[in-house]
């Protein structure tokens, strides 16, 4: 078994046996990286000479007993959403193609204390809008000149906006990584790609220098090989920050310590709304017979019913949207980024706003600011976005209401398996690729999605996720059901043939 | 919902300080159209007597005492990542005439 094929458990305890030295665990993976990225195309940078850096310094403090964590001196893939200081973050956007934060983002900062190594910045959908990875600026899969790929079939998309992040796990060029999820951008990607992706309640994990998209649904996560690494990273990244008020003073369980699989008794919501129209009859199977491996395990499933969640697509796209106009406001051109001044011969200030900011968004980016900025505008804003709000009550509501009567909801992660590059050219149908993760960010709960098995098509073999919601701050109780399920199963351990 | 005009799509455009050629003012006349037209489904929905929810957290100003702090970031380092830099400040078009 080569280094880089293994979990975050599985080399810290090789670490701590003293077996194998972080840096031959980061050569590992950079071995990986030169035989697959070209095809795979996961990251958009790349940082081998401080990763190696990292590595060494890891070394140094295990030899004096020193280490900072258990995720001392371990690999880790960071969304190019996260600043990190000194290592160019584009968001994968023209707009900071040349931008070199001056500051560290909290949940980067926490992964360096806690001595994980730098791999690389990874590909996404342009300021994280997107479901595929396409909506990026960044051709990053050399080989094809497109943006990332689906580590199990090439011809595919890795889902998005943490497409990056999802393909770089699942191509194992990297042991763990981090996303970021506003409407199901950890938990799609993880579900296309094979692997587990945990979106954290809102405000169990600080947004600090987290490159904003829409501050009220935001939340990093990690995305790992197994439900284990999840529980190990959440236990890192999470925790109050005074850079980010809305982030929760509320006290971190030890969730890998108290990780079991024992789900015994569990009430399992099984909304029907989520099984109906739209959602592809194998992938039904497939998470039907899951959830029949779950009663098996004995948890008690239960049959619900959520008539609001339909709604919270729209609610999202009006909500999000409005956000999205003004957090990208900040990009004018003046104080970073792109611009226009220098070409200018005699612009106006509202020009150089104007013309910057049209060249160095691209087409999403510039659909959601005009959305946003239209559901805001005068005579308008009541009928779009106050409503909004008032049905996101709603569906909050209905969420809380059957936590009263279930401990845990499960669905499919997405109605479909991982589609083909350009088949959802038109925007409203890529949205609704998102309907089964949508739902989560508006409530505010948290969810993961686990690999649940595959589909054969092309002869290749593809993965089906299942998503598992949680109410607020139940992140252990997600994490356990997870467990039990890889506990009883093998598909988290499959391997994609690149 | 009716369809949004070019005319409005300049409007919407103008807010949002962007600049757009023709032919995206026509893609995206229908693209957001379409998305509109969908989100409308709301309207259906009864939310008399329903508060909004901006966030989830139940949080409501939260307060700190005003400190200040040791900054880290010098001068030299904003002027990085900016356009143009002149005697620390950020250089802009003249506004007034």
């Amino acid at each position: 078994m080569e280094l880089y094929s293994l979990t975050i458990k599985e080399v810290s305890e090789k670490l701590k046996a003293g077996e194998i030295t972080s840096v031959d665990l980061t050569e590992s993976v950079f071995a990986r990286i030169d035989e697959v990225e070209p095809k795979v195309g996961a990251y958009i940078t790349l940082c081998k000479e401080k990763a190696l850096e990292m590595a060494k310094a890891s070394d140094e403090r295990r030899k004096e007993g020193k280490i900072f964590s258990l995720i001392d001196g371990i690999p880790i893939a960071v969304k190019d959403l996260f600043l990190t200081k000194g290592v160019k973050t584009t968001a994968g956007s023209k707009i900071l193609e040349d931008f070199v934060p001056i500051n560290e983002s909290t949940v980067t900062q926490k992964l360096w204390d806690a001595g994980a190594v730098l791999i690389g910045k990874t590909n996404l959908d342009q300021f994280a809008m997107g479901s595929s990875t396409e909506t990026s600026a960044y051709n990053t899969s050399k080989e094809f000149d497109s943006t990332t790929r689906n580590a199990w079939d090439l011809d595919r998309v890795p889902g998005g906006s943490s497409g990056g992040s999802a393909s770089a796990v699942a191509a194992d060029e990297c042991i763990g990584a981090v996303g970021t999820d506003t409407g199901g951008s950890i938990r799609q990607p993880a579900g296309f790609c094979g692997i587990t992706g945990l979106k954290p309640t809102y405000g169990r994990v600080s947004r600090y220098a987290t490159i904003a998209m829409a501050s009220s649904l935001d939340q990093a996560g990690p995305m790992t090989k197994t439900v284990e690494d999840s529980a190990i990273l959440l236990n890192i990244i999470s925790g109050h920050d005074k850079y980010d008020s809305t982030s929760s003073e509320k006290e971190i369980p030890d969730y890998f310590g108290q990780l079991k699989s024992d789900i015994k008794g569990k009430k399992i919501g099984i909304p029907e709304e989520f099984f109906g129209e739209g959602l592809d009859p194998e992938v039904d199977k497939i998470v039907r017979s899951a959830i029949a491996k779950l009663k098996e395990l004995r948890a008690e499933i239960v049959p619900i019913s959520m008539p609001m969640v339909k709604h919270a697509l729209a609610v999202y796209y009006i909500i999000m949207p409005a956000e999205v106009s003004s957090n990208l406001a900040r990009y004018d051109g003046i104080r970073y980024g792109l611009s226009t001044i220098k070409k200018g011969k005699g612009e106006t200030l509202e020009q150089v706003y104007e013309k910057s900011r049209a060249e160095g968004f691209g087409a999403e980016a510039k659909r959601r600011i005009m959305l946003g900025s239209y559901v805001l505008s005068a005579g308008y804003y009541d009928a779009y976005y106050k409503k909004a709000l008032k049905v996101r009550t709603l569906v909050k509501k209905e969420f809380d209401e059957a936590f009263k009567k279930v401990d845990l909801i499960v669905t499919p992660t997405s109605p479909t398996v991982a589609f083909k590059f350009g088949e959802k050219s038109d925007p409203l149908k890529m949205y609704m690729s998102d309907i089964m993760t949508v739902p989560v960010n508006p409530a505010g709960v948290p969810a993961i999605s686990i690999p649940a098995g595959f589909i054969e098509e092309d002869g290749k073999k593809l993965p089906v996720g299942m998503q598992i919601i949680g109410p607020a701050w139940g992140e252990q109780e997600i994490l356990n059901a997870g467990y039990a399920f890889q506990t009883a199963t093998k598909y988290h351990l499959e391997k994609p043939n690149i | 919902m009716s369809k949004l005009t070019i005319d409005q799509i300049e409007h919407i455009a103008k807010l949002s300080k962007l600049e757009l050629s023709n032919e995206e003012k026509e893609l995206y006349t229908g693209q957001l159209s379409s998305v509109l037209d969908y989100v409308g489904e709301l309207q259906e929905i009864d939310t008399d007597n329903v508060e909004p929810t901006a966030n989830v957290t139940g949080l409501f100003n939260v307060w700190r005492d005003d400190m200040i702090e040791k900054s880290d970031i010098s001068h030299d380092d904003i002027a990085k990542n900016a356009p143009e830099f002149k005697d620390g400040n950020f250089v802009v078009p003249g506004v007034f005439e």
